[in-house]
């Protein structure tokens, strides 16, 4: 059998075929992804581009010729004539750029410390994991918001806008790397005590090639799943802290900061300028939300 | 025989997969009569607990009786409702499980847990209820019964969370009491003292017993007849002396080979080359042919029926039996 | 007993001391206090003449337990921003937050656990199937969203209910209430459920995880097998066994609605002591900051260790008052 019918017909390929669920899930977050990642090209406007803007455009309903311009746009307009739909493709490239970015940040992280922890025991592993559980017993878009407010108090007032969105993805990554470091501790320590090891570092196989080829390749399924539910919840703390004011910049606009502008127009009736930038962060967290969820059923039939 | 207590009746158990339809149980049949011992045994994987979990009802989603009847004094119980069928459970039908320190609500003292059990089924005040636990915990062994009454299962050890088992499955005089493998997760030393008082405990109320176990030599020493089990099939069913001393399906023989002597409780069943089929890669006709010395042409191709041997209820699944019978009335009518 | 509960309290006041060494450290290091509390054009030697009676020139250790003891005596300094002392500040704004907190947790917690045990009863009813995938919505809905979403349909399309503020409230020796006035009531539904939601969601999906993995048991099939009813095997045996988990991490939940009240009050300008904090993150207005985080870490310690002599009222196993296993 070649490489793709093994794959076709493996567990995950078989219970993902039988998921109705995780189809639509897939789909959805594609096409929001590849929406994000080719916006560019897709977004009929170019929403930062404040020469192509016209103010009277603002606050067209969707669907409907402006009373003034009788220009039509597919999502409406905000308050500045900018077109709904090329904000939310924008903004979901924002959105999902910090996602990703602190999620690797934390898988990174996690990994590190976890085999740290795992592998040299003793002291270091106290540390490290009692550091992680006192950070896990606070929520954490709290720990987010905590080294968010830090980092901006030594961050020159000249310089905040500039470096907010790495800032923003640093305080998001440190929040989640807990779960990470946890799950490959445990699989290092088993490892570890294993005799196949025991007999490699014995013969003096160096500890990177043990650690790359054994304990990685053992929690590769729960990172996974940690990893998809944990871009989820990056996703929401985002938009979340944005949504509070204090995540990324407003000339940089994500989904949250879309959906915190629409808040202020919702008592004048313009409904449209939060619903759906709404929709397209709930059908993004949620689809990915339930890729998690499937993933974590497929790797471990057990708990279905 | 229809004053058998237990009836099973080509019974059969299946499980719907993403792979098909696995048979646990394929076609089972056999009788427990009052007051009878009878040992179930097979390796792990024949079907044995399954077919307890059956009898009582509590077959595990996906798992479902598939076809078949069970039969509790001439009355079917294999398709009651839910509240006629846990009626019977405790009252009528007992059971006993693997493992003692599981068994047991931890949260619960063993009080509160048999005094449950007894008002479940019986209409009498709490008091009495008591009262009757305490006599019950002091008969199956439980020293200082009356104070150790009210502790928690954690308190005890494994032996004697076993005898705790045995007093709540025992607790409304059922007529049947299905043990499952009861022994398996005990110490060597308190095995037999348990298994002892399960046999005692049911002679004396005059329950019969279904005992699972995979141990030949246990059944050896407490089962009155033996049914003998094989990827879901009984391989043979009959008085436990004669499948003993003189086995006559190959897998039994196998089985006997396995055990030194009949006073050595402890022999597992190792020495039969190969292993059982799993369920999904059963052989055409008979189960055992791929282990079998003794296998020709019609064990690959048609799967034996229970052959009867004699007048005390002894069958064996098996070809050579068939064979040997059909030669024998060739012989006589010609 | 005592042993433990002995050790548990001090496990506590390290984390305490800890989280008091990241507020300490945030405190003093976090911009300059100086340029914060005077203006542009205070000399510098005036500024030193502060620094030195503000204690800035101190050794680290003395400077921290300078800290410290202020902190255990609830002084925290002037708010930058407001100009007013801290504590003042948080307890001004404290009952708002604890009154939507009590109310949201209770709401989560009754509907969590009811609907977690229905939908693990009830495996695989249509009625489960909804409760389970709307409470996936629930989990993926961030917690302003689900605000803001409330408000668009019961504040502003409905007119039924107010969208900001607590509405009139009463005031009962130093505290606030809005439990006793009708615009009060009206004004906590919105932000009760909005905050409560998420947290409904968790403890459901928990409840319902816990459940079945206790139905799994032997001891539940044992209590099947000896005929108990269904109820008792339900309620009486799975039930009890499912909230000794439950107990530890909706506890943990508790302090995760306070944390949570944040995004909660600033979406409905709630006056509590959350959107305090959000505006001290914005402006950087450090001993706000520094308060609000000594505030939560001592909610978390206190409600962590509630939690764990909960635990060790409802399982037996933890109790040391007999011998630990007797033969």
């Amino acid at each position: 059998m070649n490489r793709f019918a093994r794959m076709w017909d493996s567990d995950i390929a078989w219970s993902f075929r039988n998921s109705p669920v995780a189809i639509v899930a897939a789909v959805i977050a594609l096409t929001i992804v590849l929406g994000a990642v080719f916006a560019p090209w897709i977004a009929p406007y170019d929403p930062f581009n404040s020469a192509s803007l016209n103010l009277m455009d603002g606050f067209t309903p969707p669907g409907e010729p402006n009373q003034f311009t009788g220009n039509t746009y597919l999502m409406g307009t905000d308050n500045q004539g900018r077109d709904i739909f090329s904000t939310i493709l924008y903004g979901a490239r924002i959105s999902l750029f910090v996602g990703f970015s602190a999620v690797v940040f934390a898988l990174v992280l996690g990994i590190g410390l976890g085999l740290l922890a795992g592998w040299r025991g003793g002291w270091v592993d106290s540390l490290i994991m009692r550091i992680a559980d006192v950070q896990l017993s606070f929520p954490s878009i709290l720990i987010a918001l905590l080294i968010f407010g830090v980092a901006r108090g030594f961050i020159p007032p000249s310089m905040r806008e500039e470096v907010a969105i790495w800032v923003l993805i640093v305080s998001i990554g440190l929040s989640d790397w807990v779960q990470y470091a946890r799950v490959v501790r445990g699989a290092a320590m088993v490892e570890k005590s294993k005799e196949y090891v025991q007999a490699a570092r014995v013969i003096g196989v160096h500890p990177a090639r043990i650690v790359l080829r054994h304990i990685l390749p053992n929690v590769m399924g729960p990172v996974l799943v940690i990893a998809t539910i944990g871009l989820a919840l990056a996703i929401i703390a985002e938009a979340t802290l944005s949504f509070l004011g204090v995540g990324v910049p407003p000339t940089q606009p994500s989904l949250g900061t879309l959906i915190r502008i629409g808040q202020q127009y919702l008592f004048s009736g313009e409904w449209w300028i939060l619903l759906f930038p709404s929709i397209a962060l709930l059908l993004l967290a949620l689809s990915v939300n339930l890729l998690g969820d499937w993933l974590r059923d497929a790797l471990n039939p057990r708990l279905r | 025989m229809t004053d058998a207590l237990l009836s099973v009746r080509n019974l059969r158990v299946e499980f719907p997969t993403r792979r098909g339809v696995l048979t646990a149980i394929d076609d089972v049949s056999f009788d427990i009569m009052p007051g009878e011992v009878l040992g179930v045994v097979g390796e792990s994987g024949a079907g044995k607990s399954l077919t307890g979990a059956a009898i009582i009802g509590l077959l595990e989603p996906p798992g479902r009786i598939a076809g078949g009847e069970i039969l509790l004094k001439g009355e079917r119980i294999d398709n009651l409702g839910v509240e006629p069928m846990r009626r019977i459970r405790g009252k009528r039908i007992g059971m006993v499980f693997q493992d003692p320190l599981t068994s047991l609500n931890p949260l619960y003292t063993v009080a509160q847990q048999l005094i449950e059990t007894i008002r479940t089924h019986a209409d009498i005040s709490e008091g009495e209820a008591r009262k009757k636990a305490i006599a019950l915990l002091d008969r199956v062994g439980i020293p200082a019964a009356a104070r150790r009454i009210d502790d928690y299962p954690h308190h005890f050890s494994g032996g004697m969370r076993q005898r705790v088992v045995i007093a709540l499955a025992l607790c409304a005089e059922p007529e049947l009491v299905i043990a499952d493998e009861p022994t398996t997760a005990l110490d060597v030393s308190v095995q037999s003292q348990i298994i002892d008082l399960i046999k005692e405990i049911c002679a004396e109320r005059g329950a019969a017993v279904m005992l699972i176990t995979h141990d030949m030599g246990v059944i050896a020493e407490t089962a009155d007849r033996v049914a003998v089990l094989y990827a879901g099939r009984i391989a043979e069913i009959g008085p436990v002396r004669q499948v003993i001393t003189a086995p006559e399906h190959p897998y039994t023989a196998g089985l006997m080979g396995s055990i030194p002597t009949l006073t050595q409780t402890d022999a597992r069943l190792v020495q039969i080359p190969g292993a059982m089929p799993r369920l999904n890669a059963i052989p055409q006709g008979c189960a055992f042919n791929p282990r079998c010395e003794k296998a020709f042409d019609r064990c690959f191709k048609e799967r034996p029926t229970p052959v009867v041997r004699n007048a005390d209820g002894r069958k064996v699944a098996c070809w050579l039996y068939d064979a040997i019978d059909t030669a024998a009335k060739e012989q006589a009518n010609g | 007993m005592l042993a433990y509960i002995i050790r548990r309290i001090l496990q506590s006041v390290l984390v305490m001391l800890v989280v008091a060494l990241v507020s300490f450290a945030l405190f003093r290091f976090v911009g300059d206090p100086i340029n914060s509390m005077v203006g542009q054009e205070t000399s510098i030697a005036d500024r030193d003449a502060l620094r030195d009676q503000l204690g800035l020139n101190d050794p680290f250790l003395s400077q921290f337990a300078t800290f410290v003891t202020r902190a255990a005596q609830g002084d925290f300094g002037i708010s930058y921003r407001l100009q007013q002392p801290v504590m003042e500040l948080i307890l001004s704004r404290l009952p708002a937050t604890l009154e939507l907190a009590l109310v949201s947790g209770v709401l989560a917690f009754v509907f969590g656990v009811g609907f977690g045990v229905y939908t693990a009863l009830r495996r695989n009813g249509w009625a489960s199937n909804t409760i389970m995938t709307v409470s996936l919505i629930g989990v993926s809905l961030p917690t302003f969203l689900i605000g803001v979403l409330l408000i668009w349909v019961f504040a502003v399309e409905l007119q039924w209910l107010p969208s900001f503020g607590r509405g009139e409230t009463v005031e009962i020796g130093g505290w606030t209430t809005g439990f006793l006035t009708p615009t009060g009531r009206a004004s906590l539904i919105l932000p009760a459920i909005t905050l409560g939601l998420y947290q409904m969601t968790l403890i459901m999906r928990l409840v319902r995880a816990e459940m079945l993995e206790v139905l799994r048991t032997d001891y539940i099939k044992f209590a099947r097998a000896r005929g108990l009813s269904n109820r008792a095997v339900n309620f009486g045996h799975a039930l009890k066994n499912t909230m000794v988990p439950v107990i530890t991490i909706t506890g943990l939940q508790l302090g995760s609605i306070i944390a949570f009240a944040i995004i909660t009050e600033t979406v409905f300008q709630w006056p509590g002591v959350g959107a305090l904090f959000i505006n001290s993150v914005r402006f950087v207005d450090v001993p706000v900051m520094a308060a609000y985080l000594m505030m939560i870490a001592l909610v978390f310690v206190i409600i962590n260790l509630i939690v764990d002599l909960l635990y060790y009222a409802v399982d037996p196993r933890l109790r040391v008052d007999r011998a630990a296993t007797r033969h």
